[in-house]
């Protein structure tokens, strides 16, 4: 891991055509508010993530994921490579509450 | 760059975060320097988001009540992001004789400490929360509690300290603080050395590894705790929800999921690793409390679960100081599990004592020299 100032200049942001695309479908987060994030101070996946719910829907973002991360890359002039995914987290798939709340045969 | 400033603060959690804030205001010249590749990737974008008074120790009120007075309601506007503060009560909910009185214990204490709570029977619960379970049998009510999104409100300071000139720096390891002619003053990362006329610590659990390089000690520890995440669901209730059991806790969030935290009562039995570990146990437990309470809610899918560590204090209240043992250095860390709530007005007083003003409240509760041997 390396020290990451974000102070760096990165240059200022400007609008561009395609910036109304939908990038993330299940949480409706358009291309533009994502490169606006990053000029906010937004470095990486997890924080854009955090910061606009992209990639935090039903599908946990396996549509966009890929997709945040090329923008995030070019924005910073950085290769994909350096960027982490953000992480997968339990259930693997959405579970009904009632179903999830009876593991080990419990039925409460 | 020039490695010199005014303050450096040492982890970009809320509390970090938020102290940098006030400082730029202020005018300072900050570095904040954050271990983690993520800015607030500690327990800040990991909590239950609840910004409650009710149930809070009487050392702690205050400084809650404070910023519910003063922060809370209009961050959004101040941080030019929207926190998604809600503002519409706690319900802490009973189903027992006994439920009842652990309640009424922690209203009575609240309430000599100026707080506006009282018990409420399911009748009233009801009315002010339309799905409760009929096994409820009273409630204790705080009409001004309420909960925000950590996530939002942990980089809303971060992407305000930053716009107002603070450098935050992440993959920053804290290892050593040193002192040059008795003050703390040097700060040496694993790649780099900082210097500043003030140092504040605000690592939170980690926070003792470097103050041991300056002879001090908080005594705290580790405890797991363990939050989920449902899908979306068209607006039910926006109170913040509790039981006396504490079986489990949460609220709806303005995007419709319900974000939900509970307690398994292996807390304090963890170690510190890289990133906290979510248990198999622990969201299932969350979930058969939530349906005793909320059946409501049972079909509702569950998204995501995850886990974070407290910085467990010996008396569950914060260190919140300038020691003198150690000119130069001021220390925020053991929040206990509720430095969310108090962040706001934490935060502030850590910035009146890094610059030397009188501090907004009274701080003599969170010394650093308030832990005595028992004989
Ligand atoms: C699951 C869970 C639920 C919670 N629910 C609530 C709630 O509902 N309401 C509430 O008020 N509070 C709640 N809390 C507590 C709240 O999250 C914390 O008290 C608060 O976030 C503390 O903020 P902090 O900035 O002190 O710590 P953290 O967010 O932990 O920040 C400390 C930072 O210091 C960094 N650091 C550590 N070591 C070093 C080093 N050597 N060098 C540089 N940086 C370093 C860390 O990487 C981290 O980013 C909850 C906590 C958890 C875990």
């Amino acid at each position: 891991m390396s020290a990451n100032d974000r102070s760096r200049d990165i240059g200022a942001f400007s609008a561009a055509p395609d910036d109304d695309m939908i990038v993330c479908r299940c949480e409706e987060v358009t291309k533009g508010e994502i490169r606006r994030a990053i000029y906010d101070g937004m470095f990486n996946v997890r924080e854009v993530r955090r910061f606009l719910r992209c990639g935090m829907g039903l599908c946990q973002g396996q549509t966009c994921a890929k997709l945040v991360k090329a923008i995030i890359a070019r924005e910073l002039g950085i290769s994909q490579g350096e960027l982490e995914d953000a992480a997968g987290r339990a259930p693997a798939r959405p579970i009904e509450m009632r179903i999830f709340a009876s593991e080990r045969g419990r039925d409460e | 760059m020039s490695n010199v400033s005014d303050v450096i603060i040492i982890g970009a959690g809320i509390i970090g975060n938020a102290t940098a804030y006030f400082l730029t205001k202020k005018g300072l010249k900050v570095t904040v320097l954050e271990k983690s590749e993520y800015i607030g990737n500690g327990g800040s974008s990991r909590n239950g988001g609840g910004v409650r008074q009710s149930g809070r120790h009487p050392a702690e009120l205050p400084l809650v009540m404070y910023g519910v007075k003063n922060y809370w309601p209009t961050l959004s506007e101040e941080l030019g992001t929207d926190i998604e503060y809600y503002q519409e009560g706690n319900l802490r909910l009973g189903k027992t004789p006994e439920h009842i009185k652990t309640l009424e214990g922690l209203t009575n204490s609240a309430v000599s400490g100026g707080l506006d709570v009282r018990m409420i029977d399911y009748s009233e619960a009801k009315e002010i929360c339309p799905y409760l379970s009929e096994e409820v049998i009273g409630a204790s009510w705080c009409p001004t509690d309420g909960h925000a999104n950590p996530l939002l409100a942990t980089l809303a300071y971060y992407r305000a300290a930053r716009r107002n000139g603070a450098r935050f720096i992440s993959g920053a390891e804290v290892t050593e603080i040193r002192k040059i002619a008795g003050r703390a003053r040097r700060v040496i990362t694993t790649e780099d050395s900082f210097e500043a006329d003030t140092i504040i610590l605000t690592a939170g659990i980690e926070s003792n590894r470097i103050l041991e390089t300056v002879g001090l000690h908080v005594p705290m520890n580790p405890a797991l705790l363990e939050c989920l995440v449902t899908e979306d669901s068209p607006p039910l209730f926006y109170q913040m929800l509790g039981t006396a059991m504490a079986d489990f806790y949460g609220h709806q969030s303005k995007h419709g999921s319900f974000v939900f935290g509970g307690t398994t009562g292996f807390e304090p039995y963890t170690s510190l690793g890289k990133s906290p570990p979510a248990t198999s146990s622990s969201a299932p437990g969350t979930c058969r409390g939530i349906m005793k309470y909320f059946p409501v809610l049972k079909d509702l899918k569950i998204v995501r679960s995850w886990a974070g560590w407290m910085d467990d204090c010996m008396d569950h209240i914060p260190v919140i100081d300038a020691p003198e043992e150690v000119p130069g250095l001021v220390i925020g860390c053991g929040f206990s599990g509720h430095g969310f709530g108090i962040s706001p007005t934490a935060a502030a007083i850590l910035s009146q004592l890094a610059v030397g003003e009188n501090t907004v409240l009274d701080i003599s509760k969170f010394k650093y020299d308030r832990f005595k041997v028992r004989t």
